[in-house]
């Protein structure tokens, strides 16, 4: 391949001069571009946009999506930070490796096929093969973007992964590892695959007009509805009710917090794929909206107890990304205000009165993103308008949005509890869901991985290796 | 007067706790510990590191209590720690010389029983 370069190199190097003026990271670009036709000539993309070199891919745009692919990318190992903080310090490490696993599998599973089943053309429920396996998906420019298709890939992916990874705040210190592996597997390709092609890949729910501009729908209502059916379905913490679990690292969930808004600027901005009016809207959203929801919350904490908690601003601020999410490309920046504020009531009082109730969703995924998420999704069809970029809600005189979006909302919900119920009930016939007392009672650090989060080494025995690896692995207890 | 000295399991502490509220025993120190007791050491592993963990975690319990409620303190303690598997734990009774209530400067049995909250 190396060979073959160097004969193109001298071919173009006319057409390499001019680009010596270009930015470098489009310099990049156009180079590795040519490694694709190289290595690829005879399998054209089918994408319409394919045809040899477009103009179109805009580098500014692309440098703009690379950014915020990173910046969502990030996200995940900020939610293990802030889901790690929330639990006690013996299950710190599986509660943030089910953050960090869902990268590798769900990404690679995006990969092989999540993508495809989302974003390819197929029908109005599910995508289409054509993107198996990253099969015809390269630097040629996506159909309606200027950025290249393999760049859209990666963003979606990203958002595919934190999707999964948010429903194990409901799950924490007793699922078994292995088993919510599987479920996560599972889940990405036949829950969010498909949610995600309904809304944005060319699905039922986006022909009809439904708004979701940065995946309120498709990421938090598909993670809170799942959350809620699997904190069911695994069963309450063994003293839940009894014993009070405290967070054992407020600041870190803190930061966790702060990581996850600064992330959430590329997942809201960096939907708008493009460096323009709409990616600015998106921005300063995303930005207010949090604002009002934090101010407000800190308000109704004065107001039932007279004292402001640093968890609950960790809370509010996740609950106003979550609302603004679906609407930050289609509202003005005073509606975002509105709506981080109202969006701050609804999440306050289920989160409050969910710790009385029986459903131990742990860290409140329900609450934040299940609730936030619907309430977002309906105040988008209450504020949206044409003016700002999005099809008129209630208040610009269509009720009909709000109604769009409620079916919307409808049918993410019962597809998800559906979904995510078989998937449960296929892996708890094959294996156990829960972690047994033993191991629960000691913490899932040690039983599931074999590593403790704070340790000082004392009363550590080093063990020196053995020919067969498997002679000192810790020993598995898995009675009833 | 004794002083029951009790080394237990971190994940029964609440359980031993709300056993002796109920069995009427006020007033204790809870400390944690490191200990090994015979149990099965676990193995980590950090990197190419292996390690055998062999002190575990333990919550110490320390309660001086009058004669006729050693007994009881140690009922309540063994109900609620027991698991059945080895590193449940010990009780340990001690004598005790003498106790003085520092803030009154009672002594012996007075000091050791708890004020009537009335």
């Amino acid at each position: 391949m190396h060979a073959k370069n160097c004969t193109i190199r001298c071919l173009c190097t006319t057409n390499r001069n001019k680009r010596a003026s270009l930015p470098i990271i489009y310099q990049l670009i156009l180079h590795f571009r040519q490694d694709f036709y190289i290595i690829r000539p005879f399998q054209p993309d089918p994408t319409p946009a394919a045809a040899p070199v477009q103009p179109a891919n805009t580098p500014v745009d692309t440098l703009f999506v690379i950014i915020s692919t990173a910046l969502v990318l990030l996200m995940t190992p900020a939610l293990a930070l802030f889901y790690g903080g929330l639990v006690r310090a013996k299950n710190i490490l599986n509660t943030m490796m089910m953050s960090l696993a869902a990268i590798g599998l769900v990404g690679v599973l995006w990969a092989l096929a999540g993508y495809s089943l989302a974003f390819s053309t197929g029908g109005a429920f599910v995508g289409g093969m054509h993107h198996l396996a990253l099969a015809n998906i390269g630097f040629a420019v996506r159909d309606g973007t200027t950025i290249p298709h393999l760049l859209y890939f990666a963003y979606q992916g990203t958002f595919a992964v934190i999707t999964a990874a948010l429903i194990s705040g409901a799950i924490v210190e007793r699922m078994r590892f292995s088993a919510y592996l599987a479920f996560i597997a599972l889940w990405s390709l036949i829950v969010y695959a498909p949610v995600a092609h309904w809304v944005w890949g060319g699905g039922w729910l986006g022909a009809m007009g439904v708004l979701d501009f940065a995946g309120g729908t498709v990421v938090h209502i598909t993670a809170g509805t799942a959350a809620w059916v699997t904190a069911i379905m695994v069963g309450q913490r063994r003293d839940y009710g009894r014993q009070a679990f405290l967070p054992h690292n407020v600041p870190m969930m803190l930061t966790g917090a702060a990581l996850l808004w600064f992330g959430w600027v590329g997942f809201n901005g960096g939907s708008a794929l493009a460096v323009n009016s709409v990616a600015v809207q998106a921005t300063v959203n995303t930005v207010l909206a949090p604002m009002a929801t934090l101010a407000t919350w800190i308000l109704l904490e004065y107001r039932r107890t007279g004292r402001a908690t640093a968890v609950g601003a960790g809370t509010a601020i996740v609950v106003g990304l979550v609302a603004i999410t679906p609407a930050c490309g289609f509202v003005s920046p005073r509606a975002a205000l509105a709506i981080g504020a109202i969006a701050a009531f609804p999440s306050y009082f289920v989160i409050l009165k969910r710790a009385a109730t029986r459903l131990d969703d742990s860290l409140d995924v329900v609450g934040a993103h299940g609730v936030g998420g619907v309430v977002g999704a309906l105040l988008t069809g209450v504020f949206a308008s044409k003016a700002w970029g999005g099809a008129d809600g209630l208040l610009h005189g269509a009720p009909s949005q709000l109604l769009k979006q409620l079916i919307g909302v409808g049918a993410t919900i019962g597809w998800t509890a559906v979904a995510t119920w078989g998937i449960l009930v296929i892996i708890s016939a094959v294996t156990t869901l829960r972690a047994d007392a033993r191991d629960e009672a000691a913490g899932l650090d040690v039983a599931d991985h074999g590593e403790e989060g704070y340790t000082d080494g004392e009363g550590a025995i080093l063990v020196l290796q053995t020919a067969d690896p498997t002679a000192n692995r810790a020993p598995v207890r898995r009675s009833a | 007067m004794k002083l029951v000295v009790a080394i237990i399991r971190p994940e029964r502490l609440n359980a031993v706790l709300e056993s002796l509220y109920n069995a009427d025993v006020r007033g204790l120190t809870v400390s944690k510990v490191q200990g090994h007791g015979g149990e099965v050491e676990h193995v980590e592993n950090y990197r190419g590191v292996t390690v055998k963990m062999d002190l575990q975690a333990k919550m110490r319990l320390e309660i001086g209590v009058s004669e006729s409620f050693v007994q009881p303190t140690v009922d309540a303690i063994v109900h609620a720690a027991r698991t059945g598997d080895v590193g449940d734990g010990k009780i340990f009774v001690l004598p005790v010389e003498r106790v003085i209530r520092i803030r009154t400067g009672e002594e012996d049995t007075r000091a050791v029983t708890p004020e009537d909250r009335d």
